[in-house]
């Protein structure tokens, strides 16, 4: 019974594996045979599937770039205190443990002093270290670097210290004596002010930081949880979205995806058109390849099987390597336009590979569809 | 003869010729599109970028100081100087008028808000909404709504010659005040028309034409200052340079380029007594925004092209490879290499000339399209890129045949008439 059984089985696999190996050969076979085209289809998919690559790859990361682009607008939420008052003493490290580095943070603290004859002017103490880093489109000759020391903005200069000497400023009695290491130009109400280190203001007026200005990164949904948490954080403050930041960045950011979107599709259908022609010419010369099986005795089955087959291996061999490429593609990209390399998504690489797949599935059986019904006996004899 | 094979070519095998000069025709239309829109991408998101505000900053030469938290000006409001709104105009006047999306003046005063019996110190900014201004023959609108274009009201937006005035929202919310009621300012009864909301110091003013805020401090057509709203160049070195140690060509090119400093230069040129320069944080950024999103769509451009080159080149040389049985046939009667590859390059001249025209054509469309639907705008081609393109589409076509076309010519008659290989 037992023995039966195997013989059967034995039987069973020398119909089969035969099968097996000789549809593998054939699969092997017609590759090397026909070199040129063969390498000619792989060529046109691993374009095909480099370009999709590299274009979905950008598309996915390219928002995340442009936005660290658009932080350097400076702040998108301001913190201040309610009613005009400053803000607790902690609050500055309490922003920045709810930030935890997703973004710059800057204290900013307020007063209007007067200069030696009698004007008044309106001064600002902060973190120059941080403002450096939040408002990079300042230009400034000097930061200053040690106590005592005054970045000045140029409509001011003129004002307090049109020699370049030391000068006095006064508030309510009290008086300090700074000097100039630099003049800040910005083009806006900066240019009127003077700013000191947060330090000397508060030795100077007993005035603490009433402003904390944060450049958040993130997308919309990540700015606003943030926002949310920082009102939690600090209940005294009031916390305001930098508006006319955030909602031109948020158009010009949604008009270049769409762009970029449209590209992508163009450059997608392009490249599986591009496979397609060359697949489907390629399994069309083989017609009397076709024809031969058929006329062996080949069912239709077997026949689809094979060139599907052929197909399948094509569009993931052409898949793999086309995603490599693209991967790379989309690094050069990044690192000529956007001086930061573009992380590679292997997330993208499930849909490369059966994208591709069913192009080739497509331009294989699609002739085979044509040609079912043709007689090989008409097409061995080249009509 | 030559004429006639290629003819009989285009006639008989129309089937072939139209695959091939679809994939021609297809290549064209995406290059068109895209060369389209990465040539106009610049000014398109330029134009988007506009919308963070205003990039230059127009203010009296005189200035004093501005002494101003919060959006609170501490100074006495008739101090200092003012440009004159009779100048303003002008600012359309310059060559750079085509650049130059909107401007509006603004006048803040410092006002005296009475109510249930007290009174409270606060600022009135007087500005253009939506205000018509003629330069020469003709005229455009221009004010707040298309310089500061996140500002959003609820309600209406006051006439530019009523005395109605909007209430910054923080301010209606202390007041408890409503579009619709009446507030009392500096002795004048006022109508707010809406609520401003800003997510700036506005948010605490009032907001008004301002013809009435010229009128609460007396001087008539006086300005504060005025934000312009610009499409600029990208800053390069050349941009940086002070325009007075430039030499004559030098100077000319730099006075005709749409940088922020040269355009801030011939404001200063329009307006009597004036100061114009750039506010930074907008300008400066928005330079190397456009750069890199130009410079990407550059990039997908050439992806595109290579894509769209590689399509037509898979198609001719599908195209060549299944005529060998002719090319056998042409040899056997006689021909050269030279005579067979000039057949298959004239059909390949003439189908790229054709798929070029028609692709011209589509991808125009295409880009029309993609212009409509993403920017609200158009993007028109220029007919100069025509010739470029069908020089292109001939080229690449060339290209794509040339391998096919060799293989083909080198056939030994006898394999390629029997179908062999």
């Amino acid at each position: 019974m037992s023995l039966s059984r195997s013989a059967k089985d034995v039987a069973a696999s020398r119909t089969r594996s035969p099968h097996t190996s000789m549809f593998l050969r054939m699969l092997v076979r017609a590759a090397v045979l026909r070199r040129g085209r063969a390498l000619s289809a792989l060529f046109a998919m691993v374009v095909a599937a480099a370009v999709t690559t590299a274009m979905l790859n950008l598309f996915v990361d390219v928002q995340a770039k442009l936005r660290r682009e658009f932080r350097n607008y400076g702040a998108n939420i301001v913190l201040v205190g309610r009613d005009s008052d400053s803000l607790p003493a902690d609050a500055l490290a309490r922003v920045e443990s709810v930030l935890a580095g997703r973004g710059v943070v800057a204290p900013f603290a307020l007063v209007v002093a007067r200069t030696g004859d009698g004007q008044p002017v309106v001064v600002a103490g902060t973190d120059f270290d941080r403002v450096r880093q939040l408002d990079q489109w300042w230009s400034v000759s000097q930061w200053p670097s040690a106590p005592q020391q005054a970045l000045v903005g140029v409509r001011a200069l003129a004002v307090v210290s049109p020699k370049n000497q030391p000068f006095d400023l006064s508030f309510q009695g009290r008086t300090i004596r700074l000097t100039s290491t630099g003049t800040v130009r910005t083009g806006a109400a900066e240019d009127s002010r003077i700013y000191v280190s947060l330090a000397d203001l508060v030795s100077w007026t007993g005035v603490q930081a009433s402003t904390i200005e944060v450049a958040a990164t993130g997308s919309p949904e990540e700015i606003s949880a943030i926002m949310h948490q920082l009102e939690q954080a600090i209940p005294a403050a009031d916390v305001r979205p930098v508006r006319q930041i955030m909602e031109g960045e948020a158009r010009v950011l949604g008009k270049t995806r769409a762009t970029l979107l449209a590209a992508a599709a163009l450059i997608i259908l392009t490249a599986a058109l591009c496979v397609l022609s060359t697949l489907m010419g390629w399994v069309f010369d083989r017609r009397r390849d076709f024809a031969i099986m058929k006329a062996l005795g080949a069912s239709d089955r077997l026949l689809n099987g094979f060139f599907a087959a052929e197909a399948a291996a094509l569009g993931a061999s052409g898949a793999v390597i086309g995603f490599v490429i693209g991967i790379g593609i989309a690094a050069w990209i990044g690192r000529v336009n956007f001086h930061a390399p573009v992380v590679p998504r292997f997330s993208v690489l499930p849909f490369v590979l059966a994208g591709s797949i069913v192009v080739t599935l497509l331009s294989a059986v699609l002739p085979i569809w044509l040609l079912r019904r043709v007689q090989p006996a008409v097409i061995l004899r080249g009509e | 003869m030559f004429a006639r094979l290629v003819y009989e070519s285009f006639r008989r095998q129309k089937r072939r010729k139209l695959l091939a000069g679809a994939a021609i025709t297809l290549g064209v239309t995406v290059a068109t599109a895209m060369i389209a829109v990465a040539t106009d991408i610049g000014d398109k998101i330029n134009r988007e970028l506009r919308t963070i505000g205003a990039n230059l900053l127009v203010t009296p030469q005189e200035d004093t100081l501005d002494v101003e938290i919060g959006g609170v000006n501490l100074k006495p409001p008739s101090d200092g100087a003012f440009l004159s709104e009779a100048d303003l105009p002008k600012i359309k006047g310059t060559f750079w008028h085509n650049n130059i999306t909107g401007f509006a003046p603004m006048l803040p005063v410092n006002v005296t808000l009475q109510r249930d019996g007290g009174t409270e110190n606060l600022t009135l900014l007087g500005t253009y909404f939506a205000k018509q201004v003629s330069v020469g023959k003709e005229t455009f609108m221009t004010g707040v709504r298309s310089t500061h274009p996140w500002w959003r009201v609820s309600g209406a937006w006051p006439d530019d010659s009523s005395r109605d005035v909007l209430l910054g929202e923080r301010l209606a919310a202390r007041l408890s005040e409503r579009q619709g009621d009446e507030v009392t300012v500096s002795g004048r009864k006022l109508h707010v028309s809406g609520i401003l909301s800003t997510g700036g110091s506005e948010d605490d003013q009032i907001i008004a034409p301002i013809a009435l805020a010229q009128e609460i401090i007396g001087k008539p057509g006086a300005v504060r200052r005025v934000y312009v709203s610009a499409i600029t160049k990208p800053e390069d070195a050349l941009a940086r340079r002070d325009p007075k140690s430039m030499s004559g060509p030098l100077y000319d090119r730099w006075y005709c380029s749409p940088y922020p400093q040269s355009i801030a230069f011939q404001l200063q040129e329009a307006i009597q007594h004036s100061h114009a320069e750039q506010i930074r944080q907008v300008a400066q950024n928005e330079g190397a925004v456009l750069t890199r999103i130009e410079g990407l769509i550059f990039l997908i451009t050439l992806a595109a092209l290579f894509a769209a080159a590689l399509a037509v080149s898979a198609a001719m040389a599908t195209a060549i490879f299944e005529r060998r049985a002719e090319v056998g046939l042409m040899k056997a009667l006689g021909a050269g290499r030279l005579a067979v590859a000039c057949v298959f390059f004239a059909e390949a001249t003439l189908l790229a000339l054709i798929g070029g025209f028609v692709g011209f054509a589509a991808g125009g469309l295409l880009a029309h399209q993609i212009g409509r639907s993403i920017f609200d705008s158009q993007i028109t081609i220029p007919p100069v890129l025509l010739p470029v393109i069908l020089l292109i589409a001939v080229i690449v076509t060339f290209a794509g045949s040339a391998v096919a076309i060799r293989q083909a010519v080198r056939l030994d008659p006898v394999f390629a008439l029997r179908g062999e290989l």
